[in-house]
């Protein structure tokens, strides 16, 4: 198996400094929504600025670099071991190579290990066979800002009259928005997931968020709350920052999970305007980035 | 766009209102999490006796403090082995964490505002009315733009909390901001947080 530290290496860069095309387009769009001369119209303007100069000087797009999450799909026979060192070592060149800041803190002891290394879940690997012979890496970096503004409801939820429905889990979404207010760094992008434990619950609305921004639900009535929660979500008027405007969410991506019969959560993630995420693959020896 | 130079009077503090752009030029400090409770327990509600270099660190910043501002901000530092710092990215972090002890660390180092993103609450809201202060809001995760305003790192305080929670001492050129706290009682997050409130509401009802 061929040493892939530095191809890792530059996922990250690119994850860190690039910003995904489709994203960057969704938010061209939304500048031409909100008023000029207005405050979120200055904060989408500098956003773009920023997105630009990012890639340009290869820098962060965000300092908050992130929680790094990577999925790992792996043929047949490929040892996740080595993959994992490769991975942790690439981590460590990218802090090295300001693409990454210090984010691994004790949470005993406070102390920041220095290398973005920490314990066994950090960064986050998850690790799944395939059948063929291609290898796939890819990687979101989530920003505490946002991750802080993420929540779980357990349904029904009487403060918000949401029951065990569809219908239920529009309040909730709407309640987790309006609290998010501009914390997040809005605009955002929503993943949810309704079904499933605490912990798959939170893990699978993560996993939405590598969809790209324009792929349809292959559910049409899980397409048609996607698009009613963005549609109410920005009647809201909590616009980027906060500041008040039209784009508060950019969209929002909606699975399901077979659950308990006792059991009804709702976990909301919220992805911020800064929406990282990259993907390499490895075929026949020739490593592509998306 | 209106330019504030560091140290800051009272007289421009009050004359800043809800809204308004400015861009910020002078000698600041970053502070988030860490700072914050360090600076509260150790120097101002005085539950941990200091340790260390904490007295000194508080002699040397103390008068860089005065008539300036804490940058709630965790950047992204070149040249960490050089010691040739460079801020490389420099965005804003969430301030609401600092909404327990704000309000007391603006009074006790006499600061004329901090700059963060996503506002805070009725406590520092009041603490502004009192110094008086401002709350500055920069533009979340525009970390590399507002990285190029930072173009001096003076000094680091307090390394060992780690890159993103230490005390660098910065000059900024043309920091671009927008005021969205005043010192007249005003919260822009106040009004859109009620705004949106009463959306939701009728947004439930249906």
């Amino acid at each position: 198996m061929r040493d892939l530290t530095e191809n890792i290496l530059e996922l990250i860069r690119r994850t860190s400094t690039d910003l995904p095309a489709d994203v960057e387009k969704s938010l061209c769009t939304s500048i031409e929504r909100e008023e000029p001369g207005s405050a979120a119209r200055g904060a989408l303007e500098t956003i773009l600025k920023n997105v630009a100069l990012s890639r340009k000087n290869s820098t962060p797009i965000c300092q908050d670099t992130g929680t790094p999450i990577f999925y790992v799909h792996y043929p047949e026979g490929m040892s996740t071991r080595k993959l994992k060192e490769q991975i942790r070592t690439a981590m460590e060149a990218a802090t090295r190579h300001s693409y990454m800041r210090p984010n691994a803190v004790n949470v005993l002891t406070e102390k920041n290990s220095g290398n973005n290394l920490g314990g066994k879940a950090f960064p986050t690997i998850h690790f799944e066979e395939v059948e063929g012979d291609e290898l796939t890496i890819e990687l979101m970096l989530k920003g505490g800002g946002c991750e802080n503004v993420g929540a779980q409801y357990s349904l029904p939820d009487s403060r918000l009259s949401a029951g065990r429905d569809l219908a239920g889990v529009r309040k909730v979404v709407l309640d987790a928005v309006q609290k998010a207010q501009g914390q997040g760094c809005a605009p955002g992008i929503l993943g949810v997931a309704f079904g499933g434990d605490r912990g798959s619950g939170y893990l699978a609305s993560k996993e939405v968020l590598f969809n790209k921004m324009d792929e349809g639900n292959p559910d049409p009535k899980l397409a048609e709350l996607e698009q009613k929660l963005t549609d109410e979500a920005n009647q809201m008027g909590i616009g980027p920052m906060g500041f008040g405007g039209k784009t508060t969410v950019l969209k929002t991506r909606i699975t399901g999970l077979h659950r308990l019969p006792a059991s009804y959560f709702v976990s909301v993630s919220y992805m911020c305007w800064a929406y990282r995420r990259r993907k390499m693959s490895v075929k026949d020896n020739e490593v592509t980035y998306d | 766009m209106r330019e504030i130079n560091i140290p800051i009077s009272d007289e421009t503090i009050r004359s800043l209102k809800v809204g308004d752009p400015v861009t910020l030029n002078g000698i600041m400090l970053t502070g988030r999490d860490t700072v914050h409770k360090w600076m509260i327990d150790t120097f101002i509600r005085k539950t941990r006796p200091p340790q260390g270099d904490d007295l000194q660190v508080y002699g040397a910043i103390k008068p860089l403090l005065k008539d300036s501002l804490i940058y709630h901000c965790g950047p992204v530092v070149s040249g960490l082995d050089t010691k040739q710092y460079k801020f490389v990215a420099a965005g804003p972090t969430t301030s609401i964490r600092e909404e327990p002890y704000q309000a007391e660390v603006m009074k006790h180092f006499n600061l004329k505002g901090v700059i963060g993103k996503g506002g805070m609450g009725p406590k520092t809201l009041q603490g502004c009315r009192d110094a008086p202060a401002v709350y500055f809001h920069a533009i979340g995760g525009a970390a590399s733009y507002i990285a190029q305003s930072v173009t001096r790192v003076l000094e680091v305080y307090k390394l060992e909390f780690g890159v993103p929670e230490a005390m660098w001492v910065i000059e900024v050129i043309d920091l671009p901001v927008v005021v969205t706290m005043d010192a007249h009682g005003q919260s822009l997050h106040a009004v859109v947080e009620a705004q949106s409130h009463q959306v939701l509401q009728d947004l439930l009802a249906k």
